[in-house]
């Protein structure tokens, strides 16, 4: 075999390998998409087959209907939607202060905000963070879904990352010509941070839109509950379960998110890969 | 009006830390006083305990086994978790045709939400309609019930927390591998080393930053976000042998209304994580190769 011959050769291996890897990993996935458009006879057939005979949508409208799928993903949207501009909001703010200004107390303040980094506050702090919600009369609303997660140290970290690349010289120059510190940032700096307000916009979002176990304890109307719990009621729903309506309900809650990731993967890859990155 | 530029930062932070002080510091403060109280199930009266709800919480069998399930479940979750990751990384570090579709497919897994992956886990392994069931049937003639029965359904769990986890470790990891100097392995193939002595001796210690990162972000992820996959997958059950940690904290609280003994279990998880995040600073700062 010529050299070439076997670089061709070692190609094809490796792309059969990820081929299949790929078709593995997704299995979970794709499985559950065929099984969302088999018929009620073909999912309770045994043993299970993979491919429907039809395009039965049915399950779709049963998921829509069983449980008011409809309202828990404008519900979701909504939380999403406020909990993204709070924290691209204050994390723009706060990330400017970190790395544009040098100011008493900044070494301490950004200790402070980064020993909250790997603390859930919507796992850990479930305990007192409830009983909080009760005082303040917020359970069973947006209020509570969306106002303790409005800011958060990843957001205003993936920021102040950004902004300590934009040239210096930048800022003076700006400051020569009379521009004032909020004339700069939203003159200048943000809109050479779009990618990256991009990358906080989509991660956040992912992050919202995935809550779980917030919404399960601050919230016990059905109207006014999320998607993905919505996917535990489905689970809870009938005597048996029917993986059909199950699955169909499951791609309707993942599609938004997953169909964002196809869309924008490399905002993603982007604000993910400079979490890790170091001062 | 004009501002003192001297006042500008505290204004622009003053926002973040409102929220963070209201929402986190203020709860954690709490926690621990709470921690400190008895207060009775419906709220209306509490004493103070000292340390009684710890000492509690270390005689009752509950506890000591929800511990003992987080433990064997983040080592496991994590240690796999990352192995696998890191050989898909290596795989898709490669410039072959279509590299970036197979890219785009093998993170995507990132945009699941766990109970996503604990539904579409529970289907494949439920005992009628599970494609995975079904092959266990007829490749190993047996039919495991895999969401009813100890130590099935902690694997279970622990299957999809794994790969709902893959998307974000593949992602960190390809961007380390990239970022490594293509002409480290050029040298030492030039010294004779073999693809296992480069991996072993190049790769690995010049990832150890990502590594270290990714383990301190994967114990977080398996600790709490696998909350959701046990909820939809098993509810904690058979037996509270999926109960983890913050499992326990759900259901003393939610459940048994018993607030001192969540209190205090919150309180635990807090400290766990606060010594992560010491380790974090101390030793994850050193320069991280990227570029």
């Amino acid at each position: 075999m010529t050299k070439k011959q076997r670089r061709t050769v070692q190609v094809v291996v490796k792309e059969v390998t990820l081929i299949i890897i790929t078709i593995v990993m997704l299995l979970p996935i794709l499985l559950s998409i065929t099984m969302s458009f088999e018929t009620p006879p073909e999912v309770f057939t045994y043993p299970p087959r993979i491919f429907p005979n039809t395009f039965y949508l049915g399950n779709y409208v049963n998921a829509f209907n069983s449980i008011k799928l409809g309202r828990l993903l404008i519900n979701s949207l909504i939380m999403s939607v406020i909990i993204v501009v709070g924290k691209t909001v204050f994390g723009i703010l706060a990330g400017y202060a970190f790395a544009n200004f040098k100011f008493k107390g900044s070494a301490f303040l950004f200790a402070l905000l980064f020993v909250t980094i790997f603390m859930p506050a919507d796992m850990i702090m479930i305990v007192p963070l409830y009983k909080l919600m009760v005082n303040f009369h917020w359970l069973n609303t947006y209020w509570a879904l969306t106002v303790p997660f409005t800011a958060s140290a990843t957001s205003v970290f993936l920021m102040r990352q950004y902004f300590l690349t934009i040239p210096k010289e930048l800022e003076d120059a700006a400051r020569i010509d009379g521009a004032s510190s909020m004339r700069y940032l939203t003159r200048i700096l943000i809109p050479l941070s779009k990618t990256m307000i991009g990358s906080v916009i989509v991660i956040n979002f992912v992050y919202a839109w995935n809550f779980y176990l917030w919404p399960l304890v601050v919230i016990n109307s059905n109207s006014m509950q999320t998607a993905q719990i919505g996917l535990q009621m489905l689970m809870i729903t009938g005597a048996t379960r029917n993986w059909g309506i199950i699955t169909a309900g499951t791609i309707i809650v993942l599609a938004p998110v997953l169909i964002l990731f196809f869309a924008v993967q490399n905002l993603f890859v982007q604000g993910i890969v400079t979490t890790g990155l170091k001062e | 009006m004009i501002l003192s530029r001297k006042w500008i930062p505290y204004l622009l932070l003053a926002p973040t830390f409102l929220i963070i002080s209201v929402f986190i510091y203020y709860p954690a403060y709490q926690s621990f006083f709470m921690s400190l109280y008895k207060v009775s199930p419906f709220g209306t009266s509490s004493r103070f305990v000292g340390f009684e709800n710890f000492l509690q919480l270390f005689q009752s069998g509950g506890f000591i086994q929800s511990v003992y399930t987080t433990l064997i479940f983040v080592i496991v979750t994590v240690g796999i978790g990352l192995v696998i990751s890191l050989l898909l990384a290596v795989l898709l570090n490669d410039k072959i045709p279509g590299i970036g579709i197979f890219r785009t497919l093998l993170f995507s897994p990132y945009a699941v939400s766990p109970a996503v992956a604990g539904v579409l886990w529970a289907f494949l392994l439920s005992p009628v309609s599970g494609y995975v069931s079904y092959l266990f049937l007829i490749v190993l003639k047996i039919q495991p019930q895999w969401l009813t029965t100890y130590p099935l359904a902690l694997i279970a769990v622990m299957i999809a927390t794994i790969w709902q986890n893959i998307g974000f470790n593949v992602i960190f990891f390809l961007a380390g591998l990239q970022s490594i100097p293509q002409s480290y392995y050029e040298a030492a193939t030039i010294d004779g080393a073999n693809a296992v002595n480069k991996f072993f001796r190049i790769t690995i210690p010049l990832l150890s930053p990502i590594i270290f990162f990714l383990i301190i972000m994967n114990i977080s992820s398996s600790v709490f976000y696998s909350f959701a996959a046990i909820n939809v997958m098993t509810e904690g059950g058979p037996s509270n042998t999926t109960t983890t940690m913050m499992y326990e904290v759900y259901r003393e609280r939610f459940f048994y209304f018993n607030n001192g003994a969540a209190s205090s279990e919150s309180v635990i998880l807090i400290l766990i994580m606060a010594f992560f995040t010491y380790l974090y600073f101390k030793f994850g700062q050193k320069a991280v190769h990227y570029q």
